[in-house]
């Protein structure tokens, strides 16, 4: 039922392959601080390796806007009323970002824990971001998500002396719907845990 | 609303096969675990299919329950939702059944 856009996404990531590039498809509930994350990765990894961004978002320039004053390539995708990015959306934004030879491009989905769950795009891996201002047991209540990560990014650990949070009982909850997930805290505010994140992308 | 985009790749999969031969019904297998609603996608196929020969066609729907198997325990069992866990109490568990998105056939003619 899905075959034309899994074809596609074949096509992204032979495409991507051939510039020695990879994918990562960042999904999240909005507001779980995707695009502060992508500021902060894209400024550390400007030393390491090229990097490029396909920003997907209902409506606006905005955050394409805010993530190209990093330095980093960033075409926006406005999807209209759809919900997700799907694999030829993502073709044509390949096409116009270009990115160059080695390139990691992240790709940031649609603020959305249900849709893009079910759409390759041609990815390496998929991110999910979750921050503890949201629910412990968002994993459970967003299954399909969490079942389709290879990795979980528990953001804002900032907050955790304001919140009431409980980041054992979380990792246990995404673990119960995926259990070879990799599962990582981080506050993209203060840069505390960023250096696993970063080693894991290297890891690819 | 993913179901719209699911239903427009089956209805343009369908009319690829179908050509210019009216199709009287489609049917598909939707595992239990793929998060997928099919009373969603009965709603969205008479709209996607609306001026093509797929119109009018009956969609019949099969879901395929989910099945899983323990590693620990070895047993097989039916999961009732996607929280992968034994009764034995381990989380090490191996879908085998539930995450099907399949177009089984179609009657043309």
């Amino acid at each position: 039922m899905l075959a034309k856009n899994d074809a596609i996404a074949r096509d992204n990531r032979a495409w991507l392959r051939k510039r020695d590039a990879i994918a990562l498809n960042l999904m999240s509930s909005p507001g779980s601080g995707k695009t502060t994350l992508l500021e902060r990765t894209l400024v550390a990894l400007a030393r390491v390796r090229p990097a490029a961004v396909i920003e997907g978002d209902q409506a606006t320039s905005l955050d394409a806007e805010r993530l190209r004053r990093t330095g980093a390539p960033a075409v926006q995708v406005n999807t209209g009323a759809g919900c997700h990015l799907d694999a030829a959306l993502v073709r044509s934004a390949l096409s116009r970002l270009d990115p160059p030879a080695g390139a990691v491009v992240f790709v940031e989905n649609v603020g959305n824990l249900v849709c893009p769950a079910m759409f390759d795009l041609g990815e390496q891996r998929k991110v999910v971001v979750i921050s503890v201002t949201e629910g412990t047991d968002k994993p459970l209540k967003y299954p399909y998500m969490f079942a389709a990560a290879d990795l979980v990014l528990i953001n804002k650990i900032d907050l955790l002396p304001y919140v009431d949070f409980d980041l054992d009982l979380c990792a246990k909850h995404a673990r119960a719907v995926n259990p070879d997930l990799t599962l990582l805290t981080v506050s993209a505010t203060t840069g505390d845990g960023l250096p696993s994140w970063y080693e894991w992308i290297a890891a690819i | 609303m993913h179901e719209l985009s699911i239903t427009q790749s089956v209805v343009d999969e369908v009319l690829s096969r179908a050509g210019s031969r009216r199709v009287h019904a489609v049917r598909l297998q939707v595992g239990a675990l793929t998060a997928v609603v099919p009373a969603s996608l009965e709603f969205c196929f008479d709209l996607v299919a609306a001026g093509t020969v797929v119109e009018g066609a009956r969609l019949e729907i099969d879901v395929t329950p989910a099945r899983a198997a323990c590693r620990a325990c070895g047993v097989s069992f039916d999961l009732p939702d996607p929280v992968l866990l034994c009764a034995c109490g381990s989380a090490d568990v191996s879908v085998l059944a539930g995450r099907e998105l399949k177009i089984v056939s179609m009657e043309v003619g």
